[in-house]
C-alpha cells in the first residue's frame, strides 16, 4: 500500500478506453458513480483466467479445476482483507450490491423480520436498498420508517433519529455515500447507535468501497454490500460481508448444488459458511477480476483516491456554484466524488445530450432515487462522478461544456 | 455548435420548448390521457375536446426535457382538426420520422424532429406526447414510454 501522492497522469495510462476521441473529442468519463473503467492489470487477468486455467471450482481433482479454485478462493481472502472482515466465512461472491442485499433481504428478513416490526431506512436510499424491503415488508406485515434528509444539502437530519430508534425497528439499512447527492453518512456512529438497541445493521457500500478506506469492524455493521464493476473490476461480480454471528444464524437463499453438505431425497443439510450462500457454479472470472482491482486500488492507496475525488468534486461544485442558474444538490463540505446539479430552464437529459457531443460523458435522471427526487422536488439532476483517473483539466473542460449549454439554450 | 445538437435543437424545438403552445388544461375536455416516462421522470398530460371523430381542441400540461414539451407542443397544434384515423397515421409517420429521420413535405414543422433519430436515447422524448394522444383519441388512459411498445 502507498501512502505517497501517486502520479496520477501515469495511473491514467493503465485505462486503455480512457486514450480515445467521441464525436470528435478527447473523452472526458465522468459517469464513474454507474461503473468505472478497467486497468490493463483487471483486463489481462480476465484473459490470462481463461486462457490458462479455466474449469469449475470446488471437488474438481484435475489440475486446471485445483488452479481455479486457488483463485477463487484467494480472491475471497483478498476480498477479506479488502474491507478486513475478521475471517473469509464471512466473504459471500455476489452478482453485486443489488443482490446482496436481496440475499439478507430474503434469508436474513425471512427469519427475523416478522408483522408489526420496523425497517429504519434512509430518504437518500438507491432503489436496491428500498425494494427488497417493500417487497419483505410486504409478505411479512412490516413496516418502512425513513430517516429524513435536511433539504437540497442532503445530509441526515440526525437530531430525528433517536425518536425512529423506537424497540420495533429490527433493522437499520444506509447507504454510505449517496448515488445522487454525494453525501458521506456517519455509518460507524448509526451503527453504534444502533448496535447499542440490538438493532440489525445494513451499510450499502456501492459508492464507498473501492472509493475511501472501509473497515467493516470499525463501522461495526453486521452486513455491507458492494459491487465490483464500480471500482475497476468486471460487472457481474461483488461482495456481501457478513458478521459470523448473524450469517450462522441465517437460513440459505438459493438452493442447489454448493451450498449443500448432504442431499436426501426429502431433507438436506448446508454447507459451512460462505458456500452455503452460494449456490450452483459461480461466477469464477468475476472474482479474479476483481482481486485484480483490489491489487490495483490498493498500490494506488484507498486514502489518496478518497482524496483525489474529494478534490476534483469540491474544485467542480465551487465552479458551478459560481455560475448563474446552477442548483446544487448535496453537502457543501466533505462528500463523495460526485456532484449533482441542474441548470435553470434546462433538462438534465438536454444537458447530458449535449455534453456526450463535447465528449463528457455525464448521467442525467433519477439515479434510481425517485423518491429522493421527490422530496427534492424535480424530477430528475445531472451528475458528474468522479474516479481517481480523472483531472482538474477535465473538470475545467466540463465546466466550459456546461457555460455553453447554457449559452445554447440562452440562460 | 456541432451538426448533429443544430439538427436535434433547431430553431422551432427551442422555441416551442421555451413558449409552449396549447400549454394549459382544457376545462371542457372529454379525452384525457398521460404519458410518462419513468427512466427521465418527463410526464404530460394531454387534453382533447372530440367532437365524434374530429379533434375540436387540443392542450397539454406536464415537465420534461426541450424535446418532448416542444413535441408535445407541435403536437397540440398540429392535431386540431383532425379525425381520428388522422391522428393515428400522423403518430404513424412521426414515429417513423424520428427513428430513421425520413420526413415528406407534408410533415411541415413537425419535420423540425427528424434530428432526433441520430440520438437514440432521445427517440422517446419526442415522441411520448405522440403516444399520449393517441390514447386520447382512443379513449384515454396512461401510457409509459417502458411499457407501450418496444424500443424502436
Amino acid at each position: 500500500m502507498s501512502s505517497s501522492t501517486p502520479d496520477w497522469s501515469a495511473l491514467r495510462r493503465d485505462f486503455p478506453i480512457l486514450d480515445q476521441q467521441v464525436h470528435g473529442h478527447p473523452l472526458v468519463y465522468f459517469d464513474n458513480a454507474a461503473t468505472s473503467q478497467k486497468p490493463r492489470a483487471v483486463i489481462e487477468a480476465l484473459v490470462r483466467y481463461y486462457e490458462r486455467d479455466n474449469a469449475n471450482v470446488h471437488r474438481g481433482i484435475h489440475e486446471l479445476s485445483n488452479r481455479s479454485t486457488n483463485a477463487f478462493e484467494a480472491a475471497r481472502e483478498r476480498t477479506r482483507k479488502f474491507l478486513n472482515a475478521r475471517s473469509t466465512e464471512e466473504i459471500i461472491f455476489t452478482r453485486g450490491t443489488t443482490e446482496g442485499i436481496n440475499l439478507v433481504a430474503n434469508a436474513w428478513g425471512g427469519k427475523f423480520i416478522k408483522a408489526d416490526d420496523v425497517i429504519l431506512l434512509t430518504e437518500m436510499e438507491h432503489h436496491s436498498n428500498i425494494v427488497p424491503w417493500q417487497m419483505l415488508a410486504e409478505r411479512t406485515g412490516a413496516k418502512l420508517r425513513y430517516v429524513p434528509i435536511t433539504g437540497d444539502e442532503g445530509l441526515l437530519d440526525l437530531d430525528k433519529l433517536e425518536s425512529l430508534l423506537t424497540p420495533e425497528v429490527k433493522l437499520f439499512a444506509m447507504v454510505h455515500i449517496s448515488n445522487a447527492l454525494g453525501t458521506l453518512n456517519p455509518v460507524a456512529d448509526l451503527c453504534a447507535r444502533a448496535r447499542r438497541l440490538g438493532i440489525t445493521t445494513l451499510v450499502d457500500g456501492a459508492q464507498s468501497a473501492g472509493h475511501m478506506m472501509v473497515d467493516v469492524q470499525a463501522i461495526g455493521c453486521d452486513f455491507y454490500a458492494f459491487s465490483g464493476h464500480k471500482i475497476c473490476g468486471p460487472t457481474g461480480i461483488g461482495a456481501l460481508y457478513g458478521r459470523k454471528e448473524v450469517l450462522e444464524n441465517t437460513p440459505p437463499w438459493h438452493g442447489g448444488g454448493e451450498m449443500i453438505a448432504t442431499v436426501d431425497y426429502f431433507k438436506s443439510t448446508w454447507n459451512t459458511l460462505p458456500h452455503k450462500f452460494e449456490a450452483g457454479t459461480p461466477d469464477i472470472s468475476g472474482p479474479i477480476g476483481l482481486h485484480a482491482a483490489l491489487d490495483y486500488l490498493d498500490a494506488v492507496g484507498r486514502e489518496n483516491i478518497f482524496r483525489h475525488d474529494l478534490e476534483l468534486a469540491t474544485y467542480a461544485y465551487q465552479q458551478l456554484s459560481e455560475l448563474k442558474g446552477v442548483r446544487l444538490f448535496g453537502p457543501k463540505g466533505e462528500r463523495g466524488g460526485l456532484v449533482s446539479f441542474l441548470l435553470d430552464d434546462v433538462h438534465a437529459h438536454d444537458v447530458v445530450t449535449i455534453a456526450d457531443r463535447y465528449g463528457v460523458a455525464l448521467r442525467g435522471g433519477h439515479h434510481c432515487t425517485q423518491p429522493l427526487m421527490k422530496k427534492l422536488g424535480v424530477p430528475s439532476t445531472a451528475r458528474a462522478s468522479f474516479y481517481f483517473y480523472n483531472t482538474k483539466a477535465e473538470v475545467d473542460r466540463f465546466i466550459e461544456v456546461v457555460k455553453e449549454i447554457q449559452k445554447f439554450f440562452g440562460v | 455548435m456541432n451538426d448533429d445538437l443544430n439538427d436535434l435543437y433547431q430553431e422551432v424545438i427551442l422555441e416551442h420548448a421555451k413558449s409552449p403552445r396549447n400549454f394549459k388544461v382544457l376545462p371542457d375536455a372529454n379525452r384525457v390521457a398521460h404519458g410518462t416516462n419513468p427512466l427521465c421522470g418527463d410526464n404530460y398530460t394531454v387534453y382533447l375536446v372530440m367532437d365524434g371523430d374530429v379533434v375540436k381542441d387540443a392542450s397539454f400540461q406536464g415537465s420534461g426535457c426541450a424535446i418532448s414539451k416542444a413535441s408535445a407542443s407541435l403536437l397540440t397544434s398540429t392535431i386540431k382538426g383532425k379525425t381520428r384515423a388522422e391522428v393515428e397515421a400522423l403518430y404513424g409517420k412521426v414515429h417513423d420520422m424520428v427513428t430513421t429521420g425520413h420526413a415528406d413535405d407534408s410533415m411541415g414543422k413537425l419535420a423540425a424532429f427528424a434530428g432526433v433519430h441520430k440520438f437514440p436515447a432521445r427517440v422517446k422524448c419526442a415522441i411520448l406526447s405522440w403516444h399520449a394522444a393517441k390514447a386520447a383519441v382512443a379513449g384515454g388512459g396512461t401510457v409509459s414510454t417502458e411499457t407501450e411498445e418496444p424500443k424502436p
